[in-house]
């Protein structure tokens, strides 16, 4: 399939008044057509940032990308005027946040909303534009579209507000759409429906979707591939399957040990210790050895490489390297190798 | 909205006349009457006029009798000015007072809403703290002092505009400036804080991602969201300069409304008095009612709560 975004050696850092923040430190990913990538991370971890990057939306001027190539379709968005990148915001990319309550603008009607990016970029006719916004309402799931396109955001519920931003990121026939925590601010019920429409846009548009989340489960119900995020780098890439039943770095191992399933009743959940690290001083190592009971002295003092587990799958830590030493993974790891080995054989049969 | 506006008159008309009740206690409680400085009079001379005016009945009495030629429109004629009607001076006064308000207020809002914005989009800068140190002046100068300040340095060092007097447009400037000041820092302040915020909402941002230009994120997005807190200042700013013309008129030698209410009040003129007090109060209450309208107009969350209660 074809590269349609490329990320190369991103850095970028915010200037506050602590010092400098080394926000994202050295990302790289790639995105083929139609694909659905998840940047999985928690707060803090870079994976917002690296989107907005992706965007030329980091805030200016205490905001700015250091280096690095942002490649969509081969032309770099890291080096673009902002005049230029208005015609790929929206138009080639297009984007949904996180709080359907507050990224709508209270005094527009929905439609004009919509509407609006349309008769930027496509110089269509008011006409047609509404005539499409009443479409994209209609293929977003909302009812009596002829008549909601005249109302204003307060009118809607969350959900429905959400559906709004994403027929609105439709309204130019994006190839990338990112979503950046889309279902967070959403009642669970309220986030299945949304994860489900996106799907299914997927499936009828073939667009490409960046997804950010800090919900582990929403990943294994939309990605194709993940990306692990801490502390301002990927630490671990692979398709679902490779990071979900085969993790490598033991900080998605802590990641999924954390994640409550059906046998877990009563126990105390898992969580991990400690608390990420400043990036104003970034560690010199791998940024998880403070946290991580596994780490092995080179953690703490060499930044590990990408070492490759498969031809989709790499994680970024020592434990990797032929010479370290053989550790036991926590039982949930285990067991999650375990589930995949019977997935195998499942298939099999 | 059509119940919604008749409830609001009702309670225009309740609040005018609870205006009126206590203006006119108070003011019989104000000494002397409007007699006091008529030493020609004799005593029985005296007596046949308050008799006349019926200002020897008792106040409650007074009160229902005035209230009752309130009803059917009726100021009543001034004690000071020959028979002449109230309502015919007021009428007479009313064209410069309302020229200088309106004026400054125009002007004010103006260049505050684009000082105020300028300064929010320029966030941290020179500009910013300039807008700033303006608002500053604006709001601890009282208009008298720039009103004197500008009488002498455009009206007698410059010699660019006449000092006082009511003779033409350019009449209006000074007073018109002295006047706007204040609702120019009043105005910018609270735009640049509303801009500030506005400017960093999430509908923005989604604005800025669906590829909208600096300019049209700023007039089709920002601007009317920020507006809406400013608007509600409008209509105390409206009072604010009603009262601000009562100094200022005096200064410039105007010819307006306050300058007359001031005279009226040092003499008991009690109809004067009374006929400004309702005059002044109910064009507050339409203006507060016109913000209010205003508001639903810009912020549909309003117009359609109003719609449905």
């Amino acid at each position: 399939m074809v590269k349609l975004l490329e990320v190369k050696d991103l850095y970028v850092s915010f200037f506050t008044h602590a010092g400098e923040v080394h926000a994202v430190r050295g990302v790289d990913f790639e995105l083929k057509k139609g694909e659905t990538l998840a940047i999985v991370g928690e707060s803090g971890s870079g994976k917002s940032v690296t989107t907005k990057a992706v965007m030329g939306l980091i805030p200016k001027p205490s905001g700015l990308i250091k280096k690095g190539e942002i490649l969509f379709e081969g032309k770099d968005l890291a080096k673009m005027k902002e005049s230029e990148l208005q015609n790929v915001r929206g138009k080639e990319i297009a984007m949904i946040f996180q709080d359907p309550m507050t990224s709508l603008n209270p005094t527009m009607t929905i439609g004009k909303q919509i509407m609006e990016g349309m008769i930027k970029h496509q110089k269509v006719s008011k006409d047609a534009a509404l005539k499409k916004t009443i479409e994209l309402l209609d293929l977003v799931g909302i009812p009596q579209p002829e008549l909601r396109v005249k109302q204003y955001p307060h009118q809607f519920s969350g959900g429905m507000r959400q559906r709004v931003v994403i027929a609105m990121s439709l309204a130019c026939n994006p190839k990338l759409l990112i979503a950046d925590e889309p279902t967070t601010a959403l009642d669970v019920t309220i986030q299945a429906q949304i994860l489900e429409l996106m799907k299914d846009i997927q499936k009828k548009t073939g667009v490409a979707i960046i997804f950010i989340t800090h919900d582990l489960g929403v990943v294994a119900n939309v990605a194709d591939r993940v990306a692990v995020m801490y502390a301002g780098k990927i630490i671990e890439t692979g398709t679902v399957d490779d990071v979900f039943y085969n993790p490598q770095h033991p900080y998605t191992w802590g990641l999924l040990a954390s994640m409550p399933d059906m046998d877990s009743k009563g126990d105390e959940l898992f969580s991990i210790a400690g608390t990420p690290p400043d990036l104003i001083a970034p560690p010199k190592g791998d940024a998880f050895a403070a946290r991580n009971p596994f780490a092995l002295k080179a953690d703490f003092e060499l930044q590990p490489p990408m070492f490759k587990v498969s031809n989709t799958h790499y994680a970024s830590t020592w434990l990797l390297h032929p010479d370290a030493p053989e550790i036991t993974p926590p039982d949930a790891v285990l067991k999650r190798r375990n589930l995949r080995t019977k997935a195998g054989e499942n298939r099999g049969k | 909205m059509g119940r919604y506006v008749l409830q609001r008159l009702f309670y225009m008309v309740f609040t005018l006349f609870l205006i009126t009740t206590l203006t006119f206690f108070l003011m019989k409680l104000l000494p002397g009457s409007p007699l006091q400085n008529q030493e020609k009079l004799t005593a029985e001379q005296r007596e046949v006029i308050l008799e006349k005016y019926g200002l020897n009945d008792p106040v409650p009495v007074q009160y229902v009798r005035y209230m009752k030629n309130l009803v059917q429109g009726d100021l009543g004629i001034s004690f000071k000015y020959d028979n002449r009607e109230v309502s015919t001076i007021i009428g007479e006064r009313i064209g410069p007072s309302a020229q200088l308000g309106f004026q400054a207020l125009m002007i004010g809002t103006l260049i505050g809403i684009l000082l105020g914005s300028i300064a929010a989009l320029r966030h941290n800068t020179w500009v910013d703290y300039g807008s700033t140190v303006i608002s500053v002046l604006g709001i601890s100068v009282p208009s008298f002092v720039l009103a004197a300040l500008l009488q002498y340095y455009v009206g007698v060092e410059l010699r660019w505009l006449p000092v006082a007097m009511w003779k033409g447009f350019e009449y209006t400037i000074l007073p018109t400036l002295a006047l706007s000041v204040f609702v120019i820092a009043q105005v910018s302040r609270f735009m640049r804080t509303e801009m500030i915020e506005v400017l960093h909402s999430d509908y923005i941002l989604l604005a800025r991602a669906k590829g909208i230009s600096g300019s049209g994120i700023i007039l089709k997005h920002a601007l009317r969201n920020a507006l809406i807190p400013v608007i509600t200042i409008l209509g105390p700013m409206a009072v604010n300069l009603m009262t601000g013309t009562l100094v200022i008129e005096r200064i410039f030698a105007v010819p307006g409304l306050g300058e007359q209410f001031v005279l009226s009040i040092m003499v008991n003129d009690y109809t004067i008095i009374m006929g400004i007090t309702i005059f002044y109060s109910a064009l507050f209450i339409l203006i507060v009612f016109i913000v209010d309208i205003l508001y639903g107009i810009i912020d549909p969350r309003i117009r359609l709560a109003g719609g449905k209660s």
